[in-house]
């Protein structure tokens, strides 16, 4: 019979997207049908997460993952897993290796390789309670601050520790407090970088969704070493779920004294703001987030001066990001040396990763730094979807470049991915298969880093924009043999002579794809045709009228209606109207789809 | 109007007004003027400011950014050029719903692109337009961070997740 | 005032503390491009043709921007550096409409005179352009947004007069262009015309409309003044051709307000050779020349005095 017991329910932007919240409901209703409130609580928790199997469920007294649960299971659990202690089978993972299902969370191959740090507490506890996260050793990391070691003292902890910024350059952490803490001023301020921009990255959301006040306490920790006595937590508006928890979170923290005046009786003081960002990727950049609050253009300026000497309203002010500041307590209440023992040599820790993209298991993934990609993607990951080949991971966002399967073995730190062309930059691991073009994928972060410069800077400006059309004409066969020359030379000028970070690495994903996949580029301007079978100006579709048996499954599912024709008869596909999605290739039962 | 006929509103000590003017002005206006109040002696308020003037009105009409410059002593230049700046302010009403269309990364190679086209095909609208009957305005955002379940649309901030070009007919149809 | 030694192109130079890059390479007559710099303005370090190569320092730093330190050695005109700026003028002159014929900035246009310097055409990095609707509604300035480079020296100028402001940056990257509230012609802004934007736009994107095609700027004389018409005492240059004078034009960027529009089209009046010396009034819809003293309502008062005299 059931004991005290909680069900932890994903209640992430991913799975809450894949109705979370009804199942939170309809298992609170269940409970009490059942008679089990007393005993039972629901817990929504931010993501646990395996969100490809979202939405999912943790039983949490025999760490059991169920996945893919809908409404109708809930009856199920309850009444087997709850009251008579038996697994509902078929709502658990299968193993991809043994094809049996995992009872154990533990087991489970997408947790087996991880070590999670920042992450212990996401997808565990209700990042709305403050009870919950002091439960777990919270804000113990700033009471030995604050009682046991002096700002110097924990300065000191932190650059022992050896940890780096999270954000994508990283510059090491301890160094960057000492250059504020050592700048002149009365005021400070210490910022938390939340404008997680890069498509593809959601681990500073997950971080903020479901453990909001680990954040803080690293915050505070920081501005204590530092000497500042407000901050900024800078988040994306599109994150409304992580914004609401964060302001939760900052009104139990002041009323539990941990923010505010004199905390816990140190006669430090901090106060903790939220700003929600309007929409802009620059923004992420340090003097651009900064222009941003202080209600201009978010348009970077030129450095030096550094934000550490002259930042926000031209005080002394230090940004970390999200997982940065979150690695904090961490590293204080387990010491440094502790930390440093996890990770490489100059890349200590570990990394949180979004692996997205044409993988099995999507979602969010902690490991030391220094594993491989390859450990990542297919250890984890469990591969590439649908069998079908690898051909290269994206890491690093706009800023960072594709890697081939022979750089599999790459070991996510700093300086080897630095090495290999890319970056570990926030941290967006994007898989692609044999039908993603990687001509159309550099091109993709060009759109996306030409809509997203500022505008202030005349190579980023002009020279994103141009960098895009090549490849546009490229991906639609009209490209020359020298484009790639001047994709290369106006790339290497926009690195060298862009005034911030987002132009110095746009041209990141156009070097990389040259470098490893020539030979795509080559086939897309010599034999007009894209290998991948992805760029639609390339391809075209017909129907052999000698294979087609009339059956009008085509005509039925394409979504421009672009393909007519009288049942039993061959059908045919008008070419003007075809926006080539291949959805007719793939309904077609009879091969007689053609794409050339 | 008589002057005893002037009550204090119980608007936290921002505006006065006689009952009989009540019911002329605007009371978009009143909560926008509480906006200012609550954000001009903060630093850095533009920015707030002008997203909950577009939550109170759904965009920003130029009056309103007239009045914020009036208000705050920001000139009008410095503002128009925060607004078109960021995505996340609009200078013209969008439609009845609105839909995201997400092209991050993981979308992209899950096929998002297909999605997209789809869908304006079907409205016959660009990104960044509003159909004739105002029914949807059509939006492509970078990352809506829910790339677990690529490709994704949200509609309304309701998330559409793991979709192909042939279920979008269906999705739109929920909409009125 | 403590001194530097630094190192520009092999040469060993000094400069006080606190100097630029750019300022010492001035100094020492060593020449850089620059587009958005102004001496008078605080740099935004934006156009980035400015770019230098210093030991030790990743990537090509901006000499506008860029401190001068002890023993620092810089390069000025290397290969890397300029191809660097070429390119960065290529793509610049891409994206301008090349009407230099017509243009009334041929002859002062700094870009022109870097593009001829660096070999530019522009036909590398062909695309689209912009093409923004040109504003030609008020009497005073006329406006090209597509001959634009987005230096910001107009907005800065404008933002140095108190209560001005009318311009500033709108939209961004690529779409990034310099307008009024609401993207609206400048009769529909608060502008007064002061033209001080025009005086320090380095293209043909603004230009003093009461001047266009009077002539090159080659052939004009410049004459410096001080305007009268308050205690600002504004300079500004009369510009004539062939003794003839075509226009008025402000010349400093700085703080104040040099030359408003009332001391550019009263200095315009008072230095016209044209200027006439006598009144005129409106009989019946004509305007007639009468002697002063009928103007003034003073009629025979030469005869008066002199009868009082007897």
């Amino acid at each position: 019979m059931a004991e005290n017991q909680r069900i932890l329910v994903c209640a992430g932007t991913g799975c809450a997207s894949s109705g979370a919240n009804k199942l939170i409901s309809a298992l609170e209703a269940e409970i009490k049908l059942q008679g089990l409130e007393e005993t039972v609580s629901i817990v929504g928790t931010g993501c646990q997460g395996f969100c490809e199997k979202g939405p999912t469920i943790v039983i949490e007294k025999h760490q059991v993952l169920y996945t893919s649960v809908t409404v109708d299971d809930i009856a199920e659990i309850v009444a087997s897993d709850i009251i008579k202690d038996e697994r509902v089978e078929r709502l658990l993972l299968i193993d991809q290796v043994t094809q049996k299902p995992v009872a154990k969370l533990s087991e489970i191959r997408f947790f087996a390789k991880q070590k999670r740090i920042v992450l212990q507490n996401c997808g565990i506890i209700d990042p709305q309670k403050i009870e919950e996260y002091t439960d777990r050793k919270g804000y113990l990391a700033l009471q030995k601050a604050l009682k046991e070691m002096s700002p110097d003292e924990v300065l000191e902890e932190v650059k022992k520790s050896g940890l780096r910024g999270r954000g994508g350059a990283g510059f090491p952490t301890g160094l960057k407090w000492g250059f504020c803490r050592g700048a002149a001023g009365d005021k400070k301020y210490v910022i938390c970088n939340a404008d997680e921009g890069d498509p593809g990255a959601f681990m500073d959301r997950s971080v903020l969704e479901g453990d909001p006040h680990s954040v803080i306490e690293g915050m505070l920790i920081g501005a204590y070493a530092i000497g500042a006595d407000e901050g900024y937590v800078y988040c994306r508006a599109e994150y409304p779920m992580a914004i609401k928890h964060l302001e939760i979170a900052i009104g139990q923290a002041e009323e539990a004294g941990y923010l505010g005046k004199n905390i816990l009786g140190s006669g430090f003081n901090f106060n903790l703001n939220v700003f929600a960002g309007a929409g802009a990727f620059v923004c992420g950049e340090e003097t651009a987030l900064m222009a941003s609050i202080e209600g201009k253009r978010g348009m970077p300026r030129v450095r030096p001066p550094f934000p550490a000497v002259k930042g926000l309203w031209g005080k002394p002010t230090n940004i970390n990001n999200v997982e940065t500041w979150s690695n904090i307590p961490h590293i204080l209440r387990n010491g440094s040396e502790w930390y440093a023992q996890m990770g490489t040599e100059k890349s200590k820790g570990t990394k949180i990763f979004a692996l997205t993209g044409k993988v099995n298991n999507t979602g969010l993934v902690e490991v030391p730094m220094g594993t491989t990609l390859r450990e990542i993607i297919f250890d984890i990951g469990g591969g590439v979807q649908n069998g079908k080949a690898f051909k290269a991971v994206q890491i690093g966002g706009p800023s960072g470049g594709c890697m081939p399967e022979e750089m599999l073995d790459t070991s996510v730190d700093y300086d080897s991915l630095a090495k290999a062309g890319a970056m570990v930059g926030s941290g967006g691991l994007v898989i692609m298969d044999e039908t993603t073009c990687m001509v159309d994928i550099a091109r993709f972060f060009l759109s996306f880093t030409t809509k997203e410069s500022c505008g202030k800077c005349t190579p980023c400006r002009e020279g994103t924009k141009r960098m895009y059309e090549i490849l546009d004409r490229i991906t639609k066969g009209e490209g020359k043999i020298e484009d790639i020359d001047t994709l290369e030379n106006l790339a290497h000028a926009i690195k060298e002579t862009s005034l911030c970070g987002l132009g110095q690495t746009a041209p990141n994903p156009i070097l990389a794809t040259i470098k490893y996949f020539r030979h795509e580029f080559e086939a897309h301007i010599i034999d007009h045709k894209c290998p991948a079978h992805a760029c639609s100006a390339l391809l075209s579709y017909s129907i052999d009228a000698e294979k087609c048996k009339g059956c009008g499954l085509c005509a039925k599912n394409c979504p421009t209606t672009c393909i007519t024709g009288e049942k039993k008869k061959p059908y045919v596909i008008k070419e003007d109207d075809c926006i080539k999605c291949g959805t007719c290739i793939d309904k077609c039962k009879f091969d007689a789809v053609i794409r050339a | 109007m008589n002057a005893k006929t002037f009550k204090k509103e119980n608007i936290k000590g921002v505006i006065f007004l006689c009952t009989e003017c009540q019911d002329l002005v605007d009371p978009k206006e009143i909560t926008l003027d509480q906006i200012i109040t609550k954000y001009k002696h903060e630093n850095g308020p533009l920015i707030p400011v002008l997203q909950q003037a577009q939550e109170v009105y759904g965009y920003l009409p130029t009056h309103v950014l007239q009045h914020i410059s009036k208000a705050m002593r920001i000139p009008l230049a410095r503002i128009y050029g925060v607004v078109t700046f960021y995505a996340q302010f609009r200078l013209t009403p969008s439609g009845r719903n609105v839909i995201n269309v997400c092209l991050g990364t993981a979308c992209h190679v899950r096929g998002g692109a297909k999605v997209l086209e789809t869908i304006e095909k079907e409205l016959k609208i660009k990104d960044g337009a509003t159909t004739e009957d105002r029914r949807f305005t059509l939006e492509v955002v970078a990352c809506i961070g829910a790339c677990g379940l690529a490709p994704v649309i949200s509609i309304n901030n309701e998330v559409h997740g793991r979709l192909l070009p042939e279920h979008i007919t269906g999705i739109l149809a929920e909409y009125e | 005032m403590a001194v530097l030694k630094l190192t520009i192109d092999g040469r060993e130079v000094s400069v006080p503390q606190g100097t630029t890059v750019l300022e010492a390479c001035r100094m020492h007559d060593i020449s850089i491009p620059t587009l958005c710099h102004d001496k008078e303005l605080t740099s935004g370090g934006s156009c980035r043709l400015c770019v230098v190569q210093i030991e030790g320092m990743r990537n090509l730093p901006p000499a506008c921007v860029t401190q001068a330190t002890q023993g620092m050695m810089v390069e000025t005109q290397n290969l890397k550096v300029r191809a660097a700026r070429k390119t960065i003028l290529e793509l610049l002159v891409a994206n301008h409409p090349l009407d230099c014929m017509t243009c009334e900035k041929l002859g002062d246009c700094s870009l022109a005179k870097y593009a001829y310097e660096y070999g530019v055409t522009g036909e590398i990095y062909q695309g689209e352009k912009r093409n923004a609707p040109i504003d030609d509604g008020n009497p005073y300035i006329l406006r090209d947004p597509n001959k634009c480079i987005l230096c910001g020296k107009c907005i800065a100028t404008c933002n140095a007069v108190t209560e001005r402001s009318v311009i500033d940056y709108a939209y961004r990257g690529f779409n990034t262009k310099v307008a009024p509230f609401m993207d609206t012609d400048l009769k529909d802004s608060n502008c007064v015309y002061c033209n001080r934007c025009v005086a320090i736009c380095p293209v043909g994107a603004l230009v003093d409309k009461s001047m266009i095609g009077k002539g090159r700027q080659w052939e004009f004389t410049k004459e410096e003044v001080i305007c009268t018409f308050c205690e600002s005492g504004c300079k500004f240059d009369i510009n004539s051709k062939n003794g003839k004078i075509i226009g008025v034009t402000a010349k400093s960027a700085d703080n104040g307000r040099p030359l408003c529009l009332k001391g550019r089209i009263g200095s315009d009046f008072r230095y016209n050779p044209n200027r006439t010396e006598m009144p005129f009034i409106n009989q019946d819809g004509e305007f007639v020349q009468i002697p002063w003293e009928e103007f003034l309502g003073l009629g025979n008062i030469v005869e008066k005095i002199n009868s009082l005299a007897k």
